[in-house]
């Protein structure tokens, strides 16, 4: 079977992101990227299925600027088998809704007919937690979510789920939309070798027109702002001290 | 305009903190009818109905709602959609699952953990972890929206909203629930907890993750861990607080051996008062910390434990 990998090109996991004084957004021009960390575990478990003979192909697909070939060359020097690159944006700064990116996806599933689509549960940039479960809407297919836990058996996935409060197992029918949470695996570094042949591997080219899917968005981003700074305090000395400054506060 | 919001029902149980704080935060855009659904959901609707600023209770029970699978759930809600401009849920895993499941069923954008609402159609909420905050204007003809609870205060009680039983459609056949594994504690629940203590990498290990547990019963207190303390293993997932995690905002939160990576900042920055310990006097932590007090937290908390 197919498997199906989405993967978005973010603001790198360790840089601080840092508003334009104007309002208008993120600064992104010069900004170190790479794969967004919930996508990397999917890839992960994606070619993880792959080597232990269940999954006969891993695609990757990233919907966003040109740049993004990058993020899936990384995907693909980790072992995936091909790319789908489609060039929705033109500006870095133009960010691809999840509803969007989840049409284009339900357009790529119907050519490609994956049996499971593993996404990251996330991306850190917008924070959304979105287009898994809109894909999963889209195709009305069964979707498991925030998976820490995945284990194939014929047609079904059973899933183990982080929530609130605990772990939650389902079973999901196949073909069906899995989101990776922190603790499903941890993924493998590409090595040089790899990074090498991954060059080449196919990567086709497409864009959100080719899909006949409009991509502007729903939600008007009127302006971005740097969150209220919390005033540093003051530090206390010792323990007693500690404890007489809660008691002054009526905390404890 | 009218508002429809899906409650936190729990094995049958309302959460009734997060329900009432997403009643205020749904307060301003309409009137709120409350959805309870789950194969037991009357007697959450009765606790619902008793909310401030509910207008009506909405009960859907049946076998096919338990344990609120994102399918089934989606459905229901889609069904009920049409006489409703807004649709919203306080942002648990349970609605983080079902709600862009119902967005992309009507064809709009989910707006997820909206931390202020400006007005019918402009809301704020936190992006990069909390570093930005974006001011979203929402073009769609209705709005799915996912509250992050920490930002808005508890509704009170008092309300007396009539209370309806409605049909409950069959079961989706895509996803079956197997088990839940809970852990069973004593302590309040970290979303809802007036003081939390939380553990980080400094902490060393599980074992001696023990040693923030027991500050946290002595102050009452829920327990929580940084995304590094998770991944090293000394404490359970569902105790992460940050940006990967869980948003907390208590009276009183108490950092033990966490740095403050801005993951971190992101889920607990909103505490009224934050005490830090740590022995590194340089740890981002204490920029945001009322108080800071630089020291070796296994000295320094048996006696924190001792004189508090």
């Amino acid at each position: 079977m197919k498997v199906l990998v989405p993967v978005k090109r973010v603001i790198d996991y360790n840089v601080k992101a840092k508003v334009k004084a104007d309002g208008s957004g993120v600064d992104l021009a010069n900004v170190k990227m790479s794969m967004n960390p919930f996508d990397e575990i999917a890839v992960e478990e994606a070619i993880r299925l792959k080597e232990a003979g269940t999954a006969e192909e891993v695609i990757v697909v990233s919907v966003g600027v040109k740049q993004a070939q990058e993020t899936l060359r990384t995907a693909l020097a980790m072992g995936a088998d091909r790319a789908i690159l489609v060039v929705a944006a033109d500006d870095v700064h133009n960010d691809i809704e999840p509803l969007a990116v989840a049409k284009i996806l339900k357009a790529i599933v119907d050519e490609e007919q994956p049996k499971l689509v593993i996404a990251g549960k996330q991306a850190i940039d917008n924070d959304m937690n979105a287009a898994g479960q809109m894909l999963a809407a889209l195709l009305g297919w069964g979707q498991a979510t925030f998976a820490s836990e995945l284990t194939l058996d014929g047609d079904a996935a059973t899933v183990t789920r982080e929530v609130d409060g605990g772990l939650q197992t389902i079973t999901v029918g196949l073909p069906a939309i899995v989101t990776a949470d922190l603790r499903l695996n941890e993924p493998r570094y590409a090595s040089l070798p790899n990074i090498m042949k991954a060059k080449k591997k196919p990567l086709d080219e497409k864009t959100a027109a080719d899909y006949g899917v409009d991509v502007s968005p729903r939600l008007e981003v009127v302006k971005t702002t740097e969150p209220p700074v919390r005033s540093a305090g003051i530090m206390v000395e010792s323990v007693d001290e500690l404890v007489s400054k809660l008691k002054e506060k009526g905390v404890v | 305009m009218a508002v429809l919001l899906l409650a936190e029902v729990n094995s049958g149980e309302l959460a009734l903190d997060a329900t009432a704080k997403a009643v205020s935060a749904a307060k301003p855009l309409g009137d709120v009818t409350v959805l309870c659904a789950g194969a037991s959901a009357a007697a959450a609707g009765e606790a619902a109905s008793k909310i401030d600023g509910v207008a009506k209770v909405l009960v859907a029970e049946g076998d096919s709602l338990g344990h609120r699978l994102a399918e089934v759930t989606a459905d229901l809600i889609v069904s009920l959609a049409g006489d409703y401009s807004h649709i919203c849920a306080p942002a648990t895993t349970d609605a983080k699952n079902i709600m862009p499941r119902v967005a992309a069923l009507l064809d709009v954008m989910v707006i997820s953990d909206a931390s202020a609402v400006l007005d019918a159609e402009t809301f704020e909420r936190p992006v990069y972890a909390g570093n930005a905050i974006q001011t979203v204007k929402s073009k769609d003809e209705k709005k799915v929206i996912t509250f992050r609870t920490s930002t808005f205060d508890a509704a009170g009680d008092g309300g007396s909203a009539r209370v309806d039983t409605i049909d409950v459609p069959a079961a989706s056949g895509l996803s079956e629930w197997v088990e839940d594994k809970v852990a069973e504690s004593d302590r309040p629940e970290l979303t809802s907890a007036g003081i939390v203590v939380s553990g980080g990498r400094g902490v060393g290990s599980q074992e001696d993750f023990a040693l923030i547990e027991q500050l946290a019963d002595k102050l009452g207190a829920a327990v929580g861990a940084s995304r590094a303390a998770v991944d090293s293993g000394y404490a359970p997932n569902d105790w992460q607080v940050g940006q990967t995690g869980k948003v907390v905002a208590p009276e009183l939160y108490v950092a033990v051996g966490i740095s403050g990576a801005i993951q971190h900042l992101a889920g607990m920055k909103d505490s009224k008062i934050i005490v830090a310990i740590n022995k590194d006097e340089e740890a981002p932590i204490f920029q945001v910390a009322d108080f800071g007090l630089v020291g070796d937290l296994f000295t320094v908390v048996p006696d924190l434990i001792e004189k508090l």
